[in-house]
């Protein structure tokens, strides 16, 4: 596809072309738009600051999915500025849809294990139905498809080297795709050359909806083979968690460091099992974006709460404008025309339903900018003010 | 012509509609920015990135012409010039208004877009967006009539500073980007006492920070890096801000003060529904009638009326809505405001003059009707 799917990359030539472009001299020529602007014009794929990869193969991990949505495993090849991931990260993924100008960025789990400054990662990303994304990446990116990527983030991570003593024992918990950022951790330790015969044990369990359900199987069926002191349990359909079960697996749990990411449901339950009355710090959570309450039909009573997340304050919908609704409580949001030419008082809006009342138009996306002089709720909504 | 400073009578003043006509007419104006918004899309962010390239290819080749000796010069202070105007107008002014914030790329976003002038995209948004767009031609609140240094309107007390009213532009057009970038220092206000030095304070980190950049990059680094030729291309890089400066100044005084363009007090403004606002636009505002590298060289401000009914939408739709927009006005009974380039500079120019004196006409609007007034006797 590309000509270039390699950067100005590693070698020599390549450092000094990188450290040129990086440089407050390529700064100061490049003012006010910076270096990127003018080298994208030449090559997508050369940048100083910015972060863009090239998808480089798309593995269909699923092909028997039946009903489910499918999942898919991209290969990338960032451009030289990406600076690696520790294991259990996320990165931001913008695509430009076809058919659509508007560029939609949302946030995927690394699949791969840690990677260093430049070098290929994959993502392993499930089609749900609502996310244009999610679809577009597994059904329609191909190799040579233009990613705009963020660095890696996250605290979500392996926190300790496979080498540190102080870790007797691991546990990952998993359900649906939140076996991902866990199965960059887990391929992590396998290729730094984890030993679990030093006694120290790794124990994954993960639940997913059908046999034909589960993503990596092929692989997990070979790690658990293997005699490696990691022990897979894979658990599908009815079979929910239990902490009885848990106990079982792994009996001092509870002082155990544990990973833990899946759907709402599984956190709960997993929460119940661990926190005795505060929250234990052993358990380490990723969550995935909280559901947020449906929208009023147009014209219907509003119902939902505003948290305004940064102030940490919340008010009950009204229908009047977010900035009147945050006035309210004493919030003092900078503002400008009070009538949505300005943009002064553009804010983001990370999840939930808003309206705008101009035009009546709803919106559920999620970190959406609003101006909130002229956008009221339409159902429970976050914002960052 | 009488020379009379109390305000119109608000029927005068917006031509005789009644309230609920305004209502109506901002309904449709309401309409048409939909259907503009339903059908954004590709076209206009392929339309956008077009002009972004050609711009940066200029601003290359015109760096690059420098390093040919004599012959590249003028070549050199052309594409840089063709390179900053579309920066500034097409671009700049465009994207920080937010209007293609819908895009969703950082690289066009309202809040991370800055320009190439000396004046920090952030200072100007507040001044611009806010101050001038919502308070347009309101005589004492938008502080773009005149810019606070010059007399552009009957309602501006004359003293004996504004006898040096055509200087005063002529210097604001020489140096209009520093123009631009004191301009939110707000000094008249200031010397009148209405605001304190000390508000200044916050502002002057940022904008040093600009002018250090700017300056840095034109007038040492770029002109350094041609060697010998350093002063040859010093000399261009000035040329082509002063090209920039110069056009940009023209065709920012023809969208607000071409004869006909009417002012508005603070009492006339008050409580005012939306329809007001956007029939204040429209009386406020003058367009330019040219060809569409005209238009693209001015950003499309060459339709400042279609710019003020819908500011945050892409300006390569004005041409399309200015047709509309007209025929809206035909139906109203509403002046719209256009003419060749050359005519609104002229007009502007004789306000200039005009002004630099006492007095100047009363701003009463023509009232439709049978009795109504002519248009003539605001062209005059």
């Amino acid at each position: 596809m590309s000509a270039l799917i390699s950067p100005p990359g590693p070698g020599r030539a390549g450092h000094v072309v990188q450290r040129l472009l990086r440089s407050r001299l390529a700064a100061a020529l490049a003012t006010p738009h910076g270096v990127d602007r003018y080298l994208e014009r030449f090559n997508p794929m050369w940048a100083a600051h910015e972060v863009r990869a090239r998808v480089v193969s798309v593995h269909h991990e699923t092909p028997d999915a039946g009903g489910n949505a499918p999942v898919a495993t991209l290969t990338l090849q960032p451009t030289s500025t990406w600076r690696g991931h520790r294991a259990g990260q996320h990165v931001l993924v913008g695509v430009e849809l076809p058919g659509s100008a508007k560029r939609h960025t949302r946030a995927f789990s690394i699949s791969s294990a840690a990677s260093a400054p430049g070098e290929q990662f994959t993502l392993t990303i499930r089609a749900h139905d609502e996310g244009q994304v999610s679809s577009y990446l597994v059904r329609e990116a191909q190799p040579g498809t233009l990613l705009h990527l963020s660095q890696a983030q996250g605290e979500f991570t392996l926190v300790e080297s496979p080498a540190t003593p102080t870790i007797s024992r691991l546990l990952f918990i998993t359900g649906g795709s939140g076996i991902t950022p866990a199965m960059s951790m887990l391929r992590t330790l396998l290729r730094d050359g984890y030993d679990g015969h030093a006694g120290r044990r790794v124990t994954f369990l993960h639940f997913a909806r059908s046999p034909e359900d589960q993503i990596f199987a092929t692989e997990l069926a070979e790690i658990a083979a293997a005699d490696n002191g990691v022990d897979v349990h894979l658990r599908h359909g009815d079979q929910l968690f239990s902490e009885f079960e848990l106990r079982r697996l792994v009996p001092d749990y509870r002082d155990t460091d544990t990973w833990l990411c899946g759907p709402p449901g599984l956190v709960e339950l997993v929460k119940a099992a661990y926190d005795d009355g505060e929250p234990n710090p052993r358990l380490r959570m990723e969550f995935f974006k909280p559901a947020v309450a449906r929208a009023a039909q147009p014209g219907e009573q509003v119902e939902g709460e505003i948290a305004f997340t940064r102030s940490g304050a919340t008010v009950a919908a009204s229908g009047a404008s977010l900035l009147e609704q945050a006035e309210e409580i004493g919030l003092q949001p900078e503002f400008g025309c009070r009538m949505g030419i300005c943009f002064s008082c553009t804010r983001t809006k990370t999840a939930g339903t808003v309206r705008n009342i101009l035009t009546g138009e709803e919106s559920s996306l999620p970190d959406e900018e609003i101006r909130i002089c002229v956008t009221a709720a339409a159902g429970d909504c976050h914002i960052d003010l | 012509m009488s020379i009379d400073t109390t305000a119109a009578p608000a029927d005068e003043k917006y031509h005789g509609l009644t309230a609920e006509e305004i209502e109506r007419l901002g309904t449709e104006l309401d309409a048409l920015r939909q259907r503009v918004i339903a059908d954004l899309g590709e076209a206009d962010a392929a339309y956008l990135r077009k002009v972004v390239k050609t711009q940066r290819s200029m601003e290359v080749a015109g760096r690059a012409l420098f390093y040919l000796p004599v012959i590249g010069w003028l070549p050199a202070v052309a594409c840089l010039s063709v390179s900053k105007i579309l920066d500034n107008m097409e671009i700049g002014h465009n994207v920080m208004h937010g209007q293609y914030d819908f895009l969703g790329d950082p690289a066009f976003n309202s809040r991370m877009f800055d320009w190439d002038t000396v004046c920090p995209g952030e200072q100007w948004k507040y001044s611009h967006n806010y101050i001038h767009h919502t308070f347009t031609n309101i005589v004492g609140k938008d502080r773009d009539v005149g810019y606070g240094i010059l007399r552009m309107d009957p309602e501006q007390k004359w003293h004996p500073y504004y006898l040096g009213n055509p200087l005063y532009a002529f210097l604001l057009m020489t140096f209009f980007e520093w123009g631009v970038a004191l301009h939110d220092l707000e000094v008249e206000n200031i010397v009148s006492g209405q605001r304190k030095l000390a508000d200044n304070k916050p502002l002057y980190p940022g904008l040093l920070r600009k002018i250090r950049r700017q300056a840095l990059k034109d007038y040492v680094l770029f002109p350094a890096l041609t060697g010998p030729l350093f002063p040859l291309t010093f000399a261009g890089n000035v040329a082509a801000n002063l090209v920039r400066n110069v056009w940009a100044f023209n065709i920012i005084f023809c969208g607000h003060f071409p004869a006909g363009v009417a002012s508005f007090s603070e009492e006339e403004t008050e409580n005012e529904t939306r329809g007001h606002w956007y029939l204040r636009q429209m009386l406020g505002s003058a367009n330019i009638k040219g060809s569409r590298l005209l238009h693209l060289m001015s950003g499309n401000l060459s339709h400042q009326i279609e710019h003020h009914l819908f500011p945050d939408l892409p300006a390569r739709r004005y041409p399309e809505l200015a047709v509309e927009v007209q025929e809206i006005c035909e139906r109203y009974g509403l002046p719209y405001n256009t003419g060749r380039l050359h005519q609104q500079l002229w007009s502007v120019f004789k306000k200039i003059c005009r002004y630099s004196l006492p007095g100047g006409e009363a701003r009463v609007a023509p009232v439709r009707g049978p009795d109504a007034v002519t248009d003539d006797s605001l062209a005059a």
